[in-house]
């Protein structure tokens, strides 16, 4: 089964996220703010990362810019997921490491979609 | 609506647009019918279907396009744009190099997201940068998804089912809401409002045809007319893609489906003669 670690510090969010994504048969994990889930990274790396960019402690992007500088060789799927929808935040988080970008609001349908774009469904 | 006012509008649908609706289909036909009886003022549709009677061309065509649907999204049913890209596009490439000219038409294009997928994949190929003329025509009954195709405009939801991130940043403008497809993708796509049933005649000879969830909406006659008249204008060695899990099994003899690849159709070759069975 695959992992995934649903990173939000609004609780709704993660909850209505990890239910989607138990549909789609991942095994889900939940961090509130960036510094949460590099700890839990350091525990187990998931296998996709459901990432918000605005957060208390350590935001979405530095979250991904310390994941990515202190992995090696596992590599997981990230993917924003943010209200945060101009192209200069999504080329920011591109270069920063996110392999996919979805804008919120969004639905089981964009997510699933999503998830099939990275290959993991 | 009573049986009788189903059947004559069911008779007047199949006469103009070829759709073929069935009885199961009458609170679908309902539900449909009342933005149109609200646009034309009718309070039922009893009302609407008396006024149908006197030829009223505009609140025919209206009911023509409430009955179809217009779902779609960006590169939908992965298979088939992976088909054209990695064996109708490559042979092609091959078999108009001397010509350098590349004739596509999109039977149903709804608001314009299998024509622009088409035109994403064509631009990967920088065809036009290498000299190639490329053309796109893309048509649908319904002129409010012409309109729609051709402004281009896609909300924040159409534009992430389907397309990677990095294609809509490569391939989109943010315009407010919602994301703008890019001019040099527009300028391959000709739109015009058609109907499958009138004459194919003002299209070229073409290259590759798409024609994905339509024929189902036809009776048996209507998709042979319809297959038949696109093996008209289908060149020699062009190909036919309809839905992956659409099948032509029985509908006619015309195309040969490509091996390992459902929905993909080339035109059948003519049996010579002498290797027809005797007897």
């Amino acid at each position: 089964m695959k992992t995934c670690l649903v990173v939000d510090d609004s609780r709704v969010i993660r909850k209505v996220a990890c239910r989607i994504l138990q549909d789609l048969a991942f095994e889900t994990d939940e961090a509130e703010n960036g510094a949460a889930a590099l700890m839990a990274c350091r525990r187990h790396m998931p296998d996709v990362i459901l990432l918000d960019w605005n957060m208390p402690q350590m935001s979405g992007i530095e979250f991904l810019r310390a994941l990515r500088s202190e992995t090696s060789g596992n590599h997981p799927v990230v993917v924003f997921c943010t209200t945060e929808n101009d192209v200069a935040n999504i080329t920011e988080a591109l270069g920063a490491g996110a392999d996919e970008y979805i804008m919120k609001p969004y639905d089981r349908g964009i997510l699933e979609a999503k998830l099939a774009e990275v290959g993991l469904i | 609506m009573s049986e009788q006012d189903f059947a004559y509008l069911a008779d007047v649908i199949r006469r103009r647009s070829g759709i073929a609706l069935t009885e199961k289909k009458t609170q679908l036909v309902e539900n449909r019918l009342v933005p149109v009886m609200r646009r034309f003022g009718f309070k039922t549709a009893a009302a609407l279907l008396k006024e149908l009677q006197y030829g009223h061309e505009a609140l025919i065509q209206a009911v023509i396009e409430a009955m179809t649907t217009n779902d779609s999204s960006f590169f939908r049913d992965r298979k088939t744009f992976e088909e054209f890209r990695d064996i109708v596009l490559p042979r092609l490439l091959v078999d108009r190099a001397a010509t350098r000219t590349l004739r596509l038409w999109c039977t149903a294009c709804s608001a314009g997201q299998e024509p622009y997928s088409i035109a994403m994949i064509l631009d990967d190929f920088n065809l036009v940068a290498q000299g190639w003329s490329v053309s796109i025509f893309a048509t649908d009954i319904n002129s409010e998804m012409i309109a729609r195709a051709q402004d281009g405009l896609y909300s924040q939801f159409e534009v992430q089912r389907g397309l990677s991130i990095r294609r809509l940043v490569a391939n989109f403008s943010q315009e407010g809401e919602g994301w703008r497809i890019a001019d040099h993708l527009r300028r391959m796509v000709s739109y015009r409002t058609f109907n499958l049933l009138d004459s194919y005649g003002w299209l070229p000879d073409l290259d590759v045809v798409f024609c994905r969830n339509v024929l189902m909406y036809f009776d048996h006659k209507t998709r042979l007319s319809v297959l038949d008249r696109i093996g008209d204008i289908l060149a020699v060695d062009g190909a036919l893609l309809v839905g992956p899990a659409e099948s032509m099994g029985g509908y006619t003899t015309g195309y040969a489906a490509a091996e390992g690849a459902p929905g993909l159709y080339y035109k059948a070759k003519p049996v010579p003669l002498r290797r027809r069975a005797v007897g």
